[in-house]
């Protein structure tokens, strides 16, 4: 994303925080691991673009 | 004979350097250091009868009020054109080159050209509105760039049609100009391609926007204090659109509100974007804006709070200047309710 220094892989372009594929307990847990990795990149200490690439 | 004026800093008019960088400004007659040059390009075709002269710390920390007296330095001389500098790299003095060459040009109503190097804080600033002429770094590349300037500057003032940035050897001033073509999209294009395929140099007729760089935002100290926002330019709007976000080259914002909301609800939302297959989104909302996720993070401590409205547009094909403004909006609200992070989701 331009411009942004704190990134974060989502899933797909079309669900960035979900996956049909699964079963809706196990959507919500990836998407919780999504979100508490952004919550992380909000905690680090950035000097550049950086890319948070927790695998998921 | 055109009447020509000359904008020079305290420097290259000989007054001094940084100690007399303080100077308002000031007239005189007839042409001055760098004027010598200017006065034998114009060969005859036009004649400096006036040089300002301007301390480059009193222009730059006086925009407005040093253009104003610069103007009204150069009323009574009546000049048809102004060249300004050039200023090189020397970032208050390309300030102030752009700010004269700004002023004379909306309030003189006479054509003005300035020169200075790509990486001169002045380019951005007046690229727009002023005709400038790129420079080497040092005033070494004095002798190059006057001819130049001059050139530029008299088919200015003599209303000849000016040609495109890469033709006529000015910085691209961010302007869209229709043309008729002879030969169609499909043959520009393979054109361009087979050049790009030999090695040879081509001029792309889309140029890459300008990303300039933002400096990061400093971490958070205390997450579980703080309030998180969700933003997202994925589209997903309440049924009926209510803001008309447009489905590309989206103009507008919408803020929506979350009080009392755990969990977004499918049947209460819509995505407005025409670049993604949005159906995934359409039968779960919290699959874009996870507002299911920070509501579980928000009831065990692990944040704050969430921010009682999420913010949404729509991300396709859209004009960087545009999304520029919107970004600022939205950032201002959001400080202003005293948000300090913010989780943005894109599609």
């Amino acid at each position: 994303m331009v411009g942004s220094n704190r990134i974060v892989r989502g899933n797909k372009i079309v669900n960035p925080l979900g996956n049909a594929d699964l079963d809706p307990q196990n959507e919500k847990e990836l998407r919780r691991a999504i979100v508490e990795n952004a919550l992380e990149a909000l905690q680090a200490d950035v000097k550049e673009q950086t890319l948070f690439d927790q695998p998921i | 004979m055109l009447r020509v004026a000359h904008y020079l800093n305290q420097f290259f008019a000989g007054i001094g350097g940084e100690e007399k960088a303080e100077i308002g400004p000031q007239v005189r007659d007839g042409f001055l250091g760098p004027g010598r040059a200017i006065q034998n390009a114009l060969a005859g075709r036009g004649e400096i009868v006036a040089t300002v002269i301007c301390g480059d710390n009193y222009f730059a920390e006086n925009i407005e009020k040093a253009s104003e007296e610069v103007i009204r330095l150069l009323a009574p001389f009546k000049p048809d054109l102004l060249i300004a500098g050039p200023a090189f790299a020397a970032g208050r003095y390309g300030i102030a080159c752009g700010g004269v060459c700004r002023a004379v040009i909306n309030q003189m109503r006479i054509p003005a050209v300035t020169g200075m190097h790509e990486e001169n804080p002045g380019l951005d600033l007046y690229r727009n509105e002023v005709y400038i002429i790129p420079t080497e770094a040092s005033a070494r590349g004095m002798n190059v760039a006057i001819p130049k300037m001059v050139n530029l500057a008299l088919r200015l003032a003599t209303k000849e049609k000016i040609g495109r940035p890469s033709e006529e050897g000015y910085f691209p001033r961010g302007l869209l100009v229709n043309e008729i073509s002879d030969q169609t999209g499909a043959e520009r294009v393979v054109s361009m391609l087979l050049k790009k395929l030999r090695g040879q140099s081509f001029e792309s007729e889309v140029p890459r926007p300008n990303y300039d760089h933002v400096t990061p935002a400093p971490r958070i100290d205390d997450i579980r204090r703080a309030k998180i926002a969700l933003v997202t330019d994925g589209g997903l709007v309440p049924k009926g659109n209510p803001d008309e976000i447009e489905m590309r080259t989206a103009t507008r914002f919408g803020k929506y509100g979350l009080k009392g909301v755990d969990s977004l609800r499918p049947e209460d939302y819509e995505v407005r974007h025409m670049g993604y297959d949005s159906v995934f989104v359409r039968q779960d909302p919290n699959r874009l804006v996870p507002v299911d996720v920070m509501r579980d993070l928000e009831r065990e401590g692990a944040i704050g709070k969430l921010h009682e409205e999420f913010y949404s547009t729509t991300g396709v094909a859209n004009i960087v200047e545009t999304m520029r403004r919107m970004g600022e909006k939205i950032a201002e609200e959001l400080k202003a309710s005293g948000v300090s992070g913010v989780i943005l989701t894109s599609t």
